[in-house]
């Protein structure tokens, strides 16, 4: 068993823990769209279908709410379905079946047949794919008792927290970033576990604190980069999983710093940044020097033309702003 | 359907599927009371009318065939022998139900019994069948997966995805469509396009039929045939059962819309009754045996309803129980759970 970290790509390291995985109990099967003989919309899924056979790398037919739910049925029985969903906006023809049936089926039923399913499914915006494909729903799965988020940012917790997702007994929803697809990084062998509800800073920093997970730790760090330039430390926290939320690591940190900027693609409504930096105020209100700064996507459907995307997503820029509103700063021009 | 008719059940069987339908009858009854007494709560969905659908399915399977159904499952839990005190516990909301007091009427479970659960999302649970039909040919089993679900689940799009994956990857599934007619109170002739449920799943090279709902020997023959195709030849197969509910879609409804002559129409081929004049016909059973049988039924009624009156509250302490098989821990090398 190697331990032995190289470095691969976010993609790569997911298609390891799948192969790992599935080498390690032969309850684990993959099902989706176009996950075997095409490998995967993404390519996440290669060399898969060769090495398992077609009873275990399934291709199906379009019917997202059809194979969700057949997963669920499979891990009522004990086994423990991986379904891929090609892309999070399909996941809400499935939502019923999330919703209404993985996440409730243990509680409902007063805790007699566990679910222990993985629902993986890229997002996030950019690409210029417009309003339909082109949008963070994270928060959509954060808000649901029952299931269980995890929100990789690098090809180490990609592998770690697929892994551990695949071994855990009830719903895991993965949300991949498509963004993050070709990211580098070194990444642990097949004992590579990481727990969930553990945070991890990225970049330690005295000044405030930037919590952000998934594509935006990368536009977080960048930030800070351009923070340090000025003088200014950022610290940059990564929740890694919602549902656990590890806002013991969070509020430690706000409490150093006592500013803290939550960056979120979603949108600004009722979303990831609101509930965290709700928790945030509840946990740290009077270690606070300045109201806590949320950065969102725009309001707004995902616009198709280059410069229009671009504003509405979360830009380094708008992070650094945000952080410097906290510290009662002009951003320098 | 093809081959030859299944055997009719030996006499021992016959006095079972009818004290079956009986318990099922008398149940539902008492518990419309309780929840006119104001101790049941939420929506109460009886199936009076419908036990000969019921007890004529679950008599045709193997009790470790999964089964799932709708909201309307009351019967089918009866029917899979779950205690009748569990049940009417559960209806109660009580600590002793069948799912602790989680699920109520409608979500009625009982997993050593192979009974996967009432789901309340009209057509939602037919993909959860689908699930329990791979995985038993995935673990290399003969079981087969029966999903009952309305006329109306039959025109929510995710059955026909179920149809169509069935079809193709030819899964140990049978689709019982039990079609009493109304969904809520829209007749099938304002809701489908044609009247008939059964050809839509045999658009998806699927083996399918319509029987008398109302006769459950029919329907134990069409059932048998049905979780044989699935069986012994991995081909699903679906049975639509024409039948009737006496009562409103729920406690709630006032059943204001079907005319009383419709209802006593099919009042009229009542499935007890009908069946109890076979039984007697045939010198099954004699009428104090029948007396006998529905006493002791009674009894059986009278005890759990007492058991559930009498049982404790859930504690409040428990809310937040079983939210999630496996909390929240720092070990995630291995699960916890102890699988079949």
């Amino acid at each position: 068993m190697s331990t032995e970290a190289r470095d691969i790509t976010y993609r790569e390291a997911i298609n390891q823990a799948l192969r790992e995985e599935m080498q390690r109990d032969e309850s684990v099967f993959l099902m989706g769209e176009d996950i075997g003989h095409f490998e995967g919309a993404f390519k996440v899924t290669r060399g898969l279908l060769e090495e398992f056979g077609e009873q275990r790398v399934v291709d199906t037919p379009i019917t997202e709410a059809g194979f969700t739910g057949l997963g669920i049925g499979a891990a009522m029985a004990g086994l423990r379905p991986v379904i891929e969903i090609m892309t999070v906006n399909f996941a809400l023809v499935a939502m019923d079946q999330i919703v209404s049936n993985a996440s409730k089926v243990h509680y409902m039923f007063g805790g007699q047949v566990p679910v222990p399913m993985v629902i993986r499914m890229p997002g996030g915006a950019g690409h210029q794919l417009s309003a339909q494909h082109s949008h963070s729903l994270d928060a959509v799965f954060a808000q649901v008792p029952g299931l269980k988020v995890v929100v990789p940012a690098t090809p180490e917790d990609a592998k770690g927290l697929l892994k551990t997702a695949i071994r855990d007994d009830d719903p895991v929803i993965v949300l991949e970033s498509e963004g993050l697809y070709g990211k580098r990084g070194p990444v642990g062998g097949e004992d590579h576990l990481i727990p969930f509800g553990h945070a991890v800073v990225r970049r330690p920093g005295r000044d405030c604190t930037i919590i952000a997970h998934s594509r935006m730790v990368w536009v977080a760090l960048a930030a800070a980069e351009q923070l340090a330039a000025q003088g200014v430390e950022a610290e940059v926290i990564d929740p890694r999983t919602f549902r656990p939320l590890d806002l013991d690591t969070l509020a430690g940190s706000v409490r150093r710093t006592s500013r803290a900027v939550v960056v979120d693609e979603g949108w600004p409504e009722c979303g990831i940044a609101a509930g965290v930096a709700a928790h945030l105020y509840e946990a740290c209100f009077d270690w606070l020097d300045a109201p806590i700064g949320r950065v969102n996507s725009a309001d707004v459907p995902m616009p198709y033309a280059k410069n229009l995307e671009q504003a509405a997503i979360p830009q380094p820029d708008d992070v650094v702003a945000a952080v410097m509103a906290t510290l009662a700063r002009e951003v320098p021009r | 359907m093809s081959g030859s008719p299944p055997p009719v059940p030996p006499p021992e069987e016959m006095r079972e599927i009818f004290r079956a339908m009986t318990l099922i009858r008398r149940f539902e009854e008492r518990a419309a009371e309780e929840y006119m007494a104001g101790r049941v709560g939420g929506f109460l969905h009886l199936a009076i009318g419908e036990e000969a659908a019921i007890v004529g399915t679950v008599s045709a399977l193997r009790p470790d065939d999964p089964l799932t159904s709708t909201y309307r499952e009351h019967g089918q839990a009866l029917a899979r022998g779950t205690d009748p005190r569990a049940i009417m516990a559960e209806l109660l909301g009580r600590a002793t139900g069948i799912c602790g007091g989680r699920g109520g009427s409608m979500h009625l479970m009982d997993i050593e019994r192979s009974f996967y659960g009432g789901y309340g999302i009209v057509g939602g649970s037919v993909p959860l069948a689908l699930g329990l039909a791979w995985a038993a040919r995935y673990s290399g089993t003969d079981r087969v997966s029966v999903t009952m679900f309305g006329e109306g689940a039959a025109g929510q799009g995710v059955v026909s995805e179920c149809f169509n994956m069935a079809g193709l990857w030819d899964l140990p599934i049978v689709f019982l469509i039990l079609n009493n007619q109304y969904s809520m109170g829209t007749p099938v002739e304002r809701a489908a396009a044609v009247e008939d449920f059964y050809p839509r799943a045999a658009a998806y090279d699927i083996e399918s039929w319509k029987v008398d709902g109302m006769d459950v020997l029919a329907v134990r023959a069409a059932l048998s045939e049905a979780a044989r195709l699935a069986r012994d030849e991995r081909r699903p197969a679906c049975v639509e059962l024409l039948a009737y509910r006496y009562k409103g879609h729920s406690m709630s409804d006032p059943d204001t819309v079907r005319a009383a002559e419709e209802k006593e129409r099919w009042k009229a081929r009542d499935p007890l009754v009908t069946f109890e004049r076979v039984l007697l016909g045939e010198g099954i059973i004699d009428a104090d045996a029948i007396a006998a049988m529905q006493a002791e039924v009674d009894e059986v009624v009278d005890d759990a309803t007492t058991f559930a009156r009498e049982s404790p509250e859930v504690p409040v302490s428990e809310l937040a129980d079983d939210v999630y098989a496996q909390p929240w821990n720092d070990d995630p090398r291995g699960s916890a759970l102890m699988r079949p």
